[in-house]
């Protein structure tokens, strides 16, 4: 007996509500941007300069006394948080030191590293610093230009090619569900405060790839589907083509899913934040190429006689309303 | 019916074949490294007993390509530079003023006396006596223009010279500028790549970024500071006639001098000639030595127009001072006691036999031309890396597993032919990744996972419509058939937007993103390749076998 996560024939209506499934990823969308802009994101050294100093130890991390032996070197905003992991061995204690980018200074300074880490040695005379790393302001501001310059280039370049490949109102649906994705996405990462550094960007454009993976296959079949019953209505062939392929956005969620839980709870804490991102991207990236993608579609109409004939069928009625 | 022909099969394995071999070396990685290291190491001279028996760990007729461990895997020091390229202009500003009072000392009758005048860095100005003179001054000092060797500033002189009042102001060109810009960045890669060199570490990333930025990469360094330490220096030797000693950092240093500190001796200030009779350029060795007292020094010696330079200048001035300045510090300032013809010296200062090397390696190299600002620096110890990497390691082999018997569980005999193909696909994107050299980053590793994930997705795709063909019951023949057709335009529908998005990330990013748009974009066209050829040749060799009168997917 075969492993089934869908039953064969499902004929769930998912248009009955659209405008409420509409509504509410509106609803969430805004909410998302609220907590963006009332919040904001903790952005990583990438973006805002500073430096990120990761130390262990054999000794527990005591926050208080790592903080008390920095306070003395004066040096701004300084967040000290101790990093826990699954994959940590007994004898090791691990923290995240971030200090700030230092006024007036575009270059890091060696001396700055050096007298933390020398503070630091005399609280804990085990302590090893396993990373170090700096980035002066000048370059996280470019940094932070260049990747949101990549997402838009990747959203326009998917705009055009699938307006290239179906027609204008798909396109728009499309980047209407990434949009969607991508603000959920960064609506998350400002809520719980999650790191906010580069590879989340790379986090970001992947789910942008996978859930318009997604959305072309719901798509695809839309577009055989308009060819097939010329003359259903809007809405019963969208729920058609997305009951047909109910199955296969399951198992490719889940397999991906699968994989990358593995990831999240074994692949250390290095890129949980960046293994987080892409779980919730799967998830917000599946529910919005039915729910975003497919009610955009219904709510822009499309154009229904297809005057190509369809290569695929070899169907010979397919010129028959052009 | 289900056809393939005879040579896209062999095609198809053949493909395989070659991907497994070129991956085959990554399943070894210590002996091969070894191996590869000894090899380098022999060619290099070092061919020890060692060596040979380390080249003899990995046979000489298999690949030996290996898939570079990002920083972030293996640990070691990542710097970003920016090459402050207004430093050449002073100093080109600098060496001008001599060349135009000589063009005009001949002509004194017309300008009278010349006075170089205070004046911005990267301008010269010339104070003349007699006004009336000067379209004869600027005549004179046009003439010392020199057209620019470039390709873009066609009839374009490195300098322009034009007249304020009895003022003559010289100061370069845009496109000289352009011109230096260039050559001064070109150069500091150079000059930060042979210092690399010199320490000898292990496949280091020294790469040019944009106009004015050298992205420096090091495994295996302890530090950022480190690196910083061996490439940080300018090294800028100069050897300047000195007017003064004092004690005083801000008394006036008269025009075309300036005032140094002292790298011994705290509190001792010496105002120098700013134009320097020799520079470090002319250099042609440097070597650790001792000097006659046992101290750490370095012997230097130039070659021929520097020798000459050298030689003139120590026989006109016996009995003067004159200094020997390091990044614009002065190492030592002796007397000159004679007349140095052969080109050769030695500096001494208060070194260590370490700095001594140091220095010398820094002079030997050659200095960087311009001074370096860091933008960004990151240390990753290799405990870190190696943590990644075994973390890495675990998380691919429990999603590959849960994937693989995910998709047997789902499609039985399909889902095995489906994990034929993803075994291959991961195989492939090895052998791809050794064989382009890429290196693979800690989300490198996470895009070759989220692959594992995807990559059964077009397997998903075919399957999923072949039970729908099968239920319009054409035969399993036709459903297969069928289901690989139909199912084609939404997989590489759904591929092509993915890998514009991997080329997007490719291109806009840098280090670990790039290095996880590569293993995506890699491990879409591995999987587009499995899941269209590989799962549907091996389809097609079962079918062709037991010819099945119902299938079930």
């Amino acid at each position: 007996m075969r492993l089934r996560l869908v039953k064969q024939g499902t004929n769930f209506d998912f248009f009955k509500r659209w405008k409420l499934w509409l509504g509410i990823s509106g609803l969430m969308m805004v909410v998302a941007f609220a907590s963006f802009m009332i919040q904001g994101l903790n952005f990583g050294i990438d973006f805002r300069g500073g430096t990120t100093i990761r130390t262990e130890s054999a000794q527990p991390v005591d926050i208080g006394v790592y903080r008390d032996a920095i306070a003395v070197l004066e040096l701004g905003d300084v967040s000290i948080t101790e990093v826990f992991d699954p994959t940590f061995g007994p004898e090791q204690n691990v923290a995240m030191i971030r200090i700030q980018a230092q006024e007036g200074q575009e270059a890091v300074t060696p001396e700055i590293i050096a007298s933390v880490e020398s503070a630091l040695k005399t609280v804990r005379p085990d302590i090893k610093f396993v990373s170090v790393e700096s980035v002066g302001p000048k370059v996280s501001g470019e940094l932070i230009q260049t990747a949101a310059i990549a997402v838009v280039l990747a959203i326009g370049a998917v705009l055009i090619y699938i307006w290239l490949r179906f027609e204008w109102q798909f396109a728009l649906g499309a980047v209407l569900a990434l949009v969607h994705d991508v603000i959920l996405t960064i609506g998350v990462f400002s809520e719980l405060q999650i790191r906010f550094d580069l590879a989340i960007i790379a986090a970001l454009l992947t789910i942008v790839g996978y859930s318009l993976n997604d959305t072309v296959v719901v798509f695809d079949r839309v577009r055989e589907n308009l060819r097939k019953y010329k003359k259903r209505p809007l809405n019963e062939v969208l729920n058609i083509s997305i009951n047909e392929t109910l199955s296969r956005t399951f198992m490719t969620s889940v397999t991906t899913l699968l994989a990358l839980i593995a990831l999240f709870v074994l692949g250390g804490d290095v890129i949980r934040g960046f293994v987080f991102a892409m779980i919730w991207g799967v998830i917000v990236g599946t529910y919005s190429s039915i729910f975003v993608a497919s009610a955009a579609l219904l709510y822009l109409g499309v154009k229904r006689d297809w005057s190509k004939p369809d290569a695929n069928a070899g169907n010979q009625y397919a010129n028959i309303d052009a | 019916m289900l056809q393939i022909d005879l040579w896209k099969r062999i095609l198809i394995w053949l493909t395989c074949a070659v991907g497994l071999w070129l991956a085959m070396p990554n399943a070894f990685y210590t002996n091969v490294e070894r191996h590869n290291d000894a090899i380098q190491a022999i060619e290099l001279g070092a061919d020890t007993p060692e060596n040979q028996a380390d080249r003899g760990l990995w046979p000489e007729w298999l690949p030996s390509g290996l898939v570079n461990l990002g920083l972030d895997l293996r640990g070691g020091a990542h710097l970003l530079a920016e090459v402050q390229v207004e430093d050449v202009y002073a100093a080109r500003m600098d060496a001008a003023w001599p060349e135009i009072r000589d063009a005009l000392r001949p002509e004194r009758a017309t300008v009278g006396t010349i006075r170089l005048q205070p004046s911005a860095e990267d301008e010269v100005r010339v104070r003349i006596s007699q006004p009336e003179g000067m379209p004869r001054a600027l005549e004179i000092v046009r003439g010392l223009a020199r057209p620019v060797q470039t390709l873009t500033g066609v009839g374009a002189n490195d300098i322009n010279v034009r007249a304020e009042g009895d003022l003559i102001v010289v100061t370069l060109s845009e496109e000289e500028k352009l011109a230096t810009d260039e050559r001064t960045v070109q150069q500091s890669l150079e000059i930060i790549r042979r210092r690399i060199d010199e320490v000898g570490t292990r496949e280091p990333t020294i790469q040019r970024q944009g106009a004015q930025r050298i992205l420096i990469q090091v495994p295996g360094i302890g530090s950022a500071s480190e690196l910083k330490e061996i490439i940080g220096t300018t090294a800028q030797l100069t050897f300047n006639p000195v007017v003064t000693r004092g004690t005083d950092p801000e008394a006036a240093p008269g025009i075309g001098n300036k005032i140094v500190p002292s790298l011994d001796e705290a509190g001792v200030f010496y105002t120098i000639e700013a134009a320097p009779v020799v520079t470090g350029e002319e250099l042609v060795d440097a070597q650790p030595a001792f000097d006659q007292n046992g101290r750490p020094a370095v012997n230097f010696r130039f070659n021929t127009s520097g020798a000459r330079k050298f030689g003139d200048y120590t026989a006109e001035n016996i009995g003067s001072p004159f200094a020997i300045v390091l990044d614009d510090e002065v190492v030592s300032a002796p007397t000159i006691q004679s007349h140095i013809p052969g080109g050769s010296g030695i500096i001494t200062g208060q070194f260590t036999v370490e700095e001594s090397t140091n220095l010398a390696v820094l002079l030997r190299a050659g200095a960087l031309p311009a001074g370096l600002e860091f933008l960004e620096e990151r240390t990753i110890g290799p405990e870190l890396g190696q943590d990644s990497i075994d973390a890495g390691k675990i998380a691919t082999i429990v999603a590959f597993a849960a994937v693989l018997v995910f998709m047997f569980l789902s499609y039985g005999l399909f889902g095995l032919f489906a994990n034929v193909a993803l075994i291959i696909n991961i195989g492939l994107i090895f052998g791809l990744l050794s064989l382009i050299g890429a290196t693979l980053t800690l989300p490198g590793i996470a895009g070759i996972v989220l692959t594992v994930g995807m990559a059964v997705d077009a397997n998903v795709l075919i399957f999923e419509r072949i039970r729908e063909e099968l239920k319009t019951s054409k035969g399993p023949a036709r459903a297969i058939e069928l289901g690989y057709e139909k199912a084609l335009s939404a997989i590489l529908d759904a591929n092509i937007t993915t890998f514009i998005t991997a080329t997007i990330l490719f291109a806009m990013g840098s280090g670990p993103v790039r290095g996880f748009a590569i293993t995506l974009g890699l491990g879409i066209l591995t999987s587009v390749f499995t899941a269209i050829f590989v799962t549907r040749l091996l389809v097609v060799m079962w079918f062709e076998r037991r010819r099945p009168k119902t299938i079930e997917v």
